[in-house]
């Protein structure tokens, strides 16, 4: 079966880049390590079906989002932080609850959705499951029934546009 | 593929991100896990649409990302800021409205 070794193979790559983002000293590195995270998590996309949000992964998040993440490391010049020298009671807590969040998240996905099937692999069912959620489905969806949203999107990345321009001025105007 | 070990990786990948957040000083390494927080998230929503074959999640995914790309470029933008006020990237110093 290809589809468990894929699934398996992403989901090490994502898990690792996610750990080597957690890990890495220097910033640059924990970007490039998110990136790999990144692409792995596109290709899960692609074991899933959705193309179209695969494509837009590596587009936005592995292209734009990271260069602009690495573009600012490299314009502030950071050094590597140094070494720990003593785990203190903080960073313990904080392992802890992460921890925690995990055990809870586990327990809720433990608990079986009401009418959740396995993704589509192969048969009739999951062939009409794949066509109702490819392209075509998605860009009818997003032109009619979410078309106001669509536009609200538009005018927030304008506005995001605008303020990360005016924030990153020397001087505000 | 069961639709629970999708579910499991994205609750794993979250976790990392919040223990990113709580971890490190580093406010862009900050900002990167809240961005694998948002990728967990997003891996889920599209397991879900696939499961239900209902095309909403994918477009829910869509506008994360758009969300998310606005986040960013405010967010990087407001710790260059930072940085030019403080030198300085690390949360720790960040407390200037701390009483």
């Amino acid at each position: 079966m290809l589809e468990p070794f894929l699934f398996f193979v992403f989901a090490t790559l994502a898990v690792s880049g996610g750990l080597g983002m957690l890990i890495a000293r220097s910033p640059i590195a924990s970007a490039l390590w998110m990136v790999m995270g990144m692409i792995a998590i596109a290709g899960l996309y692609l074991t899933l079906n959705a193309a179209f949000i695969g494509v837009v992964q590596i587009l936005v998040y592995a292209g734009a989002i990271m260069v602009l993440f690495l573009f600012v490391i490299m314009l502030l010049n950071l050094d590597e932080t140094p070494r720990l020298s003593a785990v203190d009671w903080r960073k313990g807590a904080a392992f802890v609850l992460g921890v925690a969040v995990l055990a809870q998240l586990l327990a809720v996905v433990a608990v079986r959705v009401q009418g959740a099937a396995n993704p589509a692999t192969t048969g009739a069912v999951a062939e009409a499951r794949v066509a109702a959620t490819d392209v075509d489905a998605l860009g009818v969806a997003l032109l009619t029934d979410h078309a106001f949203s669509l536009e609200i999107i538009g005018v927030l990345l304008l506005g995001a546009t605008i303020g990360a321009v005016l924030l990153a001025k020397k001087k505000l105007v | 593929m069961d639709l629970n070990w999708y579910l499991s990786l994205s609750a794993v990948l979250f976790t990392i991100g919040v223990l990113g957040v709580l971890l490190r000083r580093n406010v862009i390494v900050v900002f990167l896990s809240i961005e694998l927080m948002l990728n967990a998230v997003n891996l889920s929503l599209v397991a879900f649409s696939q499961s239900f074959g209902d095309v909403d999640g994918q477009i829910l995914v869509f506008f994360v990302m758009s969300v998310a790309a606005a986040e960013a470029a405010v967010g990087l933008a407001i710790v260059i800021a930072l940085f030019r006020n403080t030198l300085s990237v690390n949360v720790d110093e960040m407390s200037l409205f701390r009483g």
